[in-house]
């Protein structure tokens, strides 16, 4: 996973409980901050971090604290790298009904991996659908903004 | 003040109850259980409550966070009573436009515009 531009690599073998995830999480944020990322852009990949790592605890593992999570991260000047595997079954991304439509819009749940896609550049799930890769690729707003400013 | 739980401030103006959520992360299971256990007996022992939630101090929450809102403003419904959000900082706000849960909720930009026309 790693390349000669990569600033920071780290990999977790974790519990499936939420405050070992909780503690890798902040890890990558303050690597991120550290390497120059936003509060923008932190916000989101912290927010897609959370999200994930929920659904692999609860949705994944499904609360089985004895199985484990799996994460790897890596730091660029221009990209944050993620990708969590849990040890269930996986699921059908493309299957999920959308959060934003119908009575769907009254459900108390089922809107994390809306907001992961809203938030990262990239998100992709392996064939078994029990590992998302996600890219935040820096500041990717304000290129697109300089970009259309210079036209 | 008048009454103050772990996860939440409430104060009464007249009949309307401004809860004032205090952290700025909300993210862990155990918040959100506090926060329900909070909001539930609050909802329940008043008929026709004016029930306005204060996000000044949040910085920070999930999904989680959007599910327990449901929920409290189903049993608000339930009672007759009337629910709005209040003071909720634009990337928490770009979080409810993209879930869209901005077209099912009464926002408003502080604590006074909330209380205008509730009432007192």
């Amino acid at each position: 996973m790693t390349n000669s531009k990569t600033v920071w690599h780290k990999s977790w073998n974790l519990p499936g409980q939420r405050d070992a995830t909780e503690q890798a999480c902040q890890e990558l944020l303050e690597a991120a901050r550290r390497h120059g990322y936003d509060e923008n852009e932190v916000f989101g990949v912290h927010l897609a971090l959370e999200e994930a790592f929920m659904n692999a605890v609860q949705h994944g593992n499904r609360g089985d604290s004895n199985k484990r999570i799996l994460a790897e991260s890596l730091i660029t000047p221009e990209k944050i790298d993620i990708s969590i595997t849990d040890e269930g079954s996986g699921f059908n991304p493309e299957g999920l009904p959308d959060p934003r439509h119908g009575d769907n819009l009254y459900k108390c749940s089922g809107r994390g991996v809306l907001l992961i896609r809203a938030y990262m550049d990239v998100v992709e799930y392996n064939e078994r659908g029990n590992c998302v890769h996600m890219i935040k690729f820096r500041d990717k707003e304000g290129r697109i903004r300089k970009a259309l400013n210079s036209e | 003040m008048d009454q103050m739980s772990p996860n939440l401030q409430i104060d009464y103006h007249g009949n309307v109850a401004v809860a004032t959520l205090t952290d700025e992360k909300i993210l862990e299971d155990e918040q959100i259980q506090a926060l329900e256990g909070s909001f539930m007996p609050l909802i329940e022992q008043s008929e026709n409550i004016q029930l306005i939630i204060d996000f000044s101090n949040v910085k920070f929450l999930t999904s989680s966070v959007l599910g327990l809102l449901i929920r409290i403003s189903k049993k608000v419904y339930e009672k007759n009573g009337k629910l709005r959000l209040c003071a909720i900082e634009p990337k928490i706000m770009d979080v409810f436009r993209i879930t869209r849960l901005d077209k099912i909720f009464e926002i408003f930009p502080d604590q006074d515009d909330a209380l205008v026309g509730l009432k007192r």
